[in-house]
């Protein structure tokens, strides 16, 4: 349990209690009162930050394997930095014995702040079960829409902590309305700020719309769901039998409908990773990638990736391999590590710089695009363009797949996204082709074309319209039996490409490393402007 | 001009191995082009020696070879075939073909595969390609059991006294044993391995074994036949180099020990042994130049002995080949063996007289292998060698490997990732090395025996030489369960472990640059942690000052200073002046971390005393039961599978048997059950470690990186 220092609201009051002896006019006429409002301070602050724990009958976090609202903000601010806003901030309902002394809590069902993550500053809202199921009231909504205010015009992310019943039904409509509010300033900070939510309990029907338009969701295993109706209501409706987890836990988003990006094992795992997470990110959009001390020399050779490509181009090979011995330490922070495998997009750093990566991963489903993978890229590329994160591409990818299944879904509109915004996005791009660049697939994977600023190839690379067998079925029909030979010699080595300055070196892959971190070096000071639009008109 | 090839061989010249010192004759003329039958370590030991010598080398691999080490460092390299060694390094036609296509004049088999295959060395005889290790004769002769006995015997060599045939009663039972000299083993002849085998100390316990015995003879076997043999109590295993010339020259290189074995492999190997004096070994070294000469042996070979605790030796086998271990002898008597290998396979006689071997030092070799030690001590596992940095840095190491970063274990191949050899000029100075050497060895991406390896070096037992064939079950009874931190040592792990991560959370807060918004500068210098690490939770406290830290656990203070470089896989830690090699595995968020930490790797996780308080709020997640489903403990084939579905099985009753890496495993139900299903699949396991799972008729279970269900039981 957090609570509020009491020396630090002390400090709120200019006057000093220990000052010359005091008359007895001025006893009564000021130190009494005095005395008993900094009493009532005190004391309502206490009760805030006890939240509904106060309640003996209160619903226990404990028992949920979770933890309290203050507790979970205590965990991710850095020590002593929290600096909260609004504690006596109370509902303003008064139907249905809202009224009631008893049913108003100071602070109300949120607890809203700013503080510092690793030094840096962040906004921070966490929502608090214990406060009428931690569901949102006017004055609730009232006091996430002034940090978020505030984030923006300062420029420092916002960060959610989700865990809230749903709207405040006493309240009706005024609760719709501070959803509405939210929303609207989701949409004001996108692209203007980093924006996170994390879901730590339940989060149901209007209230994911919040989290949808954050930049990233992550989502706590076991403890956190996320659904527009309940499993009752499903039931009702479409007569389905299906729990809470199947509907809207973290395994179902993070690896089949993909609205949540990543799903930790706990609050304090959740939490500890947020914080690692955080660095890879810069305050705004005005701010640069930031750049952390490193010790991982940027000239570091990495001589295993001169045999990992296998040499059947049929055999497959782990992308992750390649991302984790090229960039700073191996590590390497996973976006989606569960939904659209065939596309790997996360950040890492290159000697202390974020990027992020994007990567065809041959290890699943050939490393094909499909609507799945498009639209995984595709939002992550848009957010690092946003944000100005350089990305780093590697290309293995011989198609976009094929199939009733993804024409009638759209692939054609949703892998148009990823060709979006890989051409839309003016921050540093640097290409790797590892080894197939086939059809448009190439076109799209950060190519040239699209205003790739360093576009390498491996020895391994084969850049040609598609697969030689194919190739040879269609100029031939067949014919000529030795003409997929030629076609090979032709087409599947990196020479076409580079001979017409589609890439622009062809590099042994053990140097990798070193010319990346090279190139970004040069490319941060990278200044490059689309024609004037009030917003491009992106394939949705 | 330099060509490649020059500078290839000057390169190797200079980089050559520093712990032999045998000269090299440039007029002594020798073979044009060599080719190496072989793959791995051994492939690259024989190329290196040849490079030396000026011989064009031709290696051949199988096809998910195409990138190893030793294709790369030949001149010329041919695919022989797909990755099963019956298809490739055991495909003689093959083989022959590539010997004719590219005109190599001699063929090195290295050890395994085809070296001690007498037809391979018929078959080259024939076609006029010099065979590099003995004539046919010889092979024949010594791969054949008894045959090898006979002709040891005949040699004047120690055998194992023994009888095999039928014995009428019991008292010619004991007239046998009494013959032999007490202890005896007594067996049924027919019976394999160490099945009904009984020991006897005197003439009552003969009489009890001959009665057992011959039942059992009679009734499982249907074979009449005992065999009484001396048994030979707590063995070493010590055997001993020769080298002989085709001009009727034989040396000894003095011995090997080699005690230290699981599974009948050897593990760790050192010559000298501690336990011969020279009379022995003379003795020893003799009847082993008397058998090579018996047999007209010509080129190195190895004689190997069981020698028992009152140093009585006797004749186990005779190896006609290159052994693994010959590194060691290189080490102390300064002789290249491939390179006598090729001279004797030249005619050329030995250059050396008996009195020219010495014994320099002390060297000893560990065997590296990929597998995981905490399981029988050592079950193969497979991988990609994500991180790999050989202890070169160290004085006096020498690395025989064939793999580097990148490199794939398969499971086709003997898992073996490398030999470490160190030297000293006496056995504690070659063991201090072997210590320092085995802590400055980076292996990532694949499990690996060097906390076994380094264990075992450091054990009292093997330090004062009391070591025999049983050492390891016999020092762990119960399994190696890794080291046992000592309270000095969990301390010490301790306050490396948290200052780490102190070091990383104070990085954490470094950015470049000047951002718009300032950082808040923490003026932190001491931290409350709380370590989790086996059973214990442990409160610590930190306390920086400059680059070292001051840690407090159990009330001790603890001074830890390093240079703290977070990207390097070696950290030395200076710990109140001990200085340790650490290597810190994996880190992540959550406060989780693996440090290997004297040989053996330790999982901590480190929480800040607030998130260690709130920790016991989080929910425990239930262990997924997997006593339901067998899972294969590694990649590999199915054999043999003794179940169908709809069977009832009991718990330990045997489903099925797996092979990977050259051994078998029964797999064994956990619990009683009905087997529900079975399913048949079988691995093609390619260079890039991708599984293809291929619908077969013969039922095969596979397995990718850990685990496939293969059978379910049902109540």
């Amino acid at each position: 349990m957090h609570l509020y220092p009491v020396e630090k609201s002390l400090q709120l009051f200019p006057f000093s209690c220990g000052s010359a002896a005091p008359t007895v006019s001025l006893l009564f006429r000021v130190w009494l009162p005095l005395c008993l409002f900094l009493r009532r301070i005190i004391t309502t602050q206490a009760i805030s930050s006890f939240g509904g724990l106060q309640l003996l009958n209160g619903p226990s976090v404990a028992d949920q394997g979770k933890l309290t609202a203050r507790e979970r903000i205590l965990l991710l601010l850095d020590p002593d930095s929290f600096d909260e806003y609004d504690m006596f901030v109370e509902h303003r309902c008064t139907d249905f014995g809202m009224d009631s002394s008893k049913n108003k809590y100071p602070g109300d069902s949120v607890v809203t702040g700013r503080g510092r993550i690793n030094g840096r500053l962040a906004y921070v809202f966490s929502q608090d079960f214990t406060v009428f199921g931690g569901s949102l009231s006017g004055v609730h909504a009232q006091k996430i829409c002034k940090i978020m205010d505030q984030a923006a015009m300062v420029g420092a992310p916002v960060i959610g902590l989700n865990d809230s019943g749903g709207a405040r039904i006493q309240e009706g409509v005024e609760s719709l309305a501070g959803y509405a509010d939210i929303f609207l300033r989701n949409v004001l900070c996108s692209g203007v700020i980093p924006q996170i939510s994390l879901i730590m309990g339940p989060c149901a029907g209007g209230a994911v719309y919040s989290p949808a338009l954050t930049d990233f969701t992550f989502m706590v295993k076991d403890t956190s769901y996320l659904f527009i109706t309940g499993p009752d209501v499903v039931k009702s409706v479409t007569n389905e039998d299906v729990t809470q987890e199947q509907l809207g836990g973290a395994k179902t988003h993070t690896a089949v409908s993909g609205v949540a990006h990543r799903a930790f094992e706990n609050d304090i795992d959740a939490l500890l990773n947020l914080r690692e997470f955080f660095n890879y990110l810069p305050l705004s959009n005005r701010d640069p990638a930031p750049v952390c001390e490193c010790h991982d020399p940027s000239d570091r050779p990495v001589p295993e990736l001169d045999t990992i490509v296998p040499s059947e181009s049929t055999k497959a090979y782990d992308m992750l391999d390649i991302v984790h011995s090229i960039v700073d330490e191996r590590e390497f922070f996973e976006i989606m590590p569960t939904y659209a495998r065939n596309i790997v997009v996360g950040f890492a750093r290159m000697n202390g710089r974020t990027v992020g990566i994007v990567g065809n991963q041959p290890k699943v489903a050939s490393g094909c695009l499909d609507i799945n993978s498009s639209v995984k890229g595709a939002r992550f590329v848009r957010f690092c363009d946003a944000f100005n994160i350089p990305l780093i591409t590697f290309v293995d990818v011989p198609g976009f797949l094929p199939g009733t299944a993804q024409e009638y879904g759209g692939i054609i509109r949703h892998g148009a996204k990823l060709l979006f915004a890989f051409a839309e996005a003016t921050v540093p791009k640097i290409t790797v082709i590892t080894r197939k660049a086939y059809g448009g697939a190439y076109d799209v994977m950060s190519s040239k074309h699209l205003r790739g600023d360093v576009n390498y190839a491996w020895p391994t690379a084969e850049v040609a319209v598609m697969g030689a067998k194919g190739a040879v079925q269609i100029i031939f029909r067949g014919k000529e039996a030795d003409a997929e030979e030629e076609y090979v010699d032709k087409f599947a080595n990196p020479f076409p490409a580079a001979m017409r300055g589609f890439v622009d070196d062809i590099i042994q892959p053990s140097t990798t490393r070193a010319r990346i971190c090279h190139d970004l070096d040069v490319l941060a000071s990278k200044s490059q402007s689309s024609p004037w639009k009030k917003h491009a008109n992106i394939p949705l | 001009m330099f060509t490649w090839e020059t500078l290839c061989s000057r390169w190797c010249l200079v980089t050559s191995h520093k712990l032999y010192s045998s000269v090299y004759d440039p007029n002594e003329k020798t073979f044009e082009k060599l080719l190496i039958a072989n793959r791995g370590e051994i492939a690259c030991r024989v190329i290196k020696t040849c490079k030396k010598m000026g011989i064009k080398t031709v290696a051949i691999h199988s096809d998910v070879d195409a990138n190893a080490v030793h294709v790369k460092m030949a001149d010329e390299a041919v695919c022989v075939g797909p990755a099963p060694t019956s298809k490739s390094y055991l495909n003689m036609d093959a083989i022959m073909e590539v010997i004719r296509k590219m005109g190599a004049q001699a063929v090195h088999p290295g050890y395994g595969f085809l070296s001690e295959n007498k037809e391979f060395a018929r078959r080259l005889a024939s076609e006029g390609v010099t065979f590099i290790g003995p004539d046919t004769h010889a092979i024949q002769a010594m791969g054949d059991k008894i045959e090898s006995k006979l002709l040891a015997k005949n040699a004047k060599v120690n055998t194992i006294p023994g009888f095999d045939g039928v014995v009428k009663d019991a008292d010619e039972a004991v007239r046998i044993a009494r013959e032999i000299g007490y202890p005896v083993m007594i067996k049924a002849s027919a019976g394999g391995g160490g099945k009904g085998m009984r020991i006897a100390w005197d003439d009552e316990e003969t009489r009890e074994g001959f009665r057992f015995s011959s039942q059992e003879a009679a009734s499982s076997f249907g074979d009449d036949r005992l065999l009484i043999e001396k048994f030979i109590d707590n063995p070493r295993h010590i055997e001993i180099q020769v080298l002989a010339d085709k001009h009727g020259n034989a040396l000894w290189l003095n011995e090997r020990e080699c005690s230290i074995q699981r599974r009948n492999q050897k593990v760790v190997e050192e010559a000298p042994s501690t336990f011969l004096d020279p009379e022995t070994r003379r003795a020893m070294g003799e009847q082993a130049v008397a058998l090579a000469k018996a047999v007209k042996y010509s080129s190195a070979g190895t004689v190997e002995f069981l020698v028992d605790s009152s140093k009585n030796f006797y004749f186990l086998e005779m190896n006609t080949r290159l052994q693994v271990e010959h590194p060691v002898t290189e080490c102390i008597t300064g002789l290249d063996l491939v390179q006598e290998m090729i001279r004797v396979a030249k005619g050329y006689p030995l250059r050396h007289k008996q009195a020219d071997i010495p014994i320099n030092g002390w060297a000893v070799e560990c065997r590296v292998y990929a597998e995981d030690p905490y399981k029988s001590f050592g079950l193969p596992s497979i991988g990609k060698l994500s991180q790999y940095q050989e202890p070169l840095h160290v004085p006096s190491v020498r690395v025989d490997s064939g793999i580097q970063q990148g490199s794939d274990i398969s499971i086709y191949y003997d898992p073996m990732i490398s030999k470490l050899i160190t030297y000293g000029s006496n056995r504690a100075e070659a063991l201090k090395r072997m210590e320092e050497a085995l802590d400055n060895y980076v292996i990532r991406g694949v499990a690996h025996n060097i906390s076994l390896l380094r264990e075992v070096i450091v054990h009292p037992r093997f330090v004062q030489g009391d070591i025999s064939t049983k050492f390891l079950p016999e020092v762990y009874p119960d399994g190696f369960k890794g080291h046992k931190l000592t309270d000095l040592e969990r301390r010490q792990l301790l306050a490396t472990a948290v200052s780490l991560y102190v070091v990383e959370q104070l990085r954490s807060q470094r950015f470049l640059g000047t951002p718009r918004i300032p950082i808040a500068k923490s003026k932190r210098s001491s931290w409350e942690l709380s370590v989790h690490l086996g059973d214990g939770i442990y409160p610590v406290a930190v306390s920086k000052d400059g680059s070292s830290f001051s840690v407090e656990v159990d009330g001790m203070k603890l001074n830890v200073t390093s240079e703290w470089n977070l990207a390097s896989p070696l950290l030395s830690v200076t710990i109140d002046g001990t200085q340790r090699t650490i290597q810190r595995i994996s880190r992540n968020a959550s406060g989780e971390t693996s440090i290997q930490f004297l040989g053996t790797v330790y999982k901590l996780q480190i929480l800040t005393k607030v998130a260690a308080e709130l920790s016991k709020y989080m929910p425990e997640k239930a262990a997924e039961d997997t006593s339901s489903i067998l899972r294969s403990p590694m990649p590999g084939t199915v054999v043999a599978v003794s179940v169908k579905p709809g069977d009832m099985v009991s718990e330990g009753q045997e489903i099925c048997v797996i092979e990977a890496m050259k051994m078998q495993n029964s797999m064994i139900a956990a619990k009683t059950g009905k087997v529900s299903h079975l399913r048949s699949l079988k691995t093609i396991c390619n260079l890039s470690n991708r599984i293809e799972f291929k619908k077969e008729k013969r039922r095969i279970l596979v397995v990718k990186e850990l685990s496939l269900i293969v059978v379910s039981l049902s109540k």
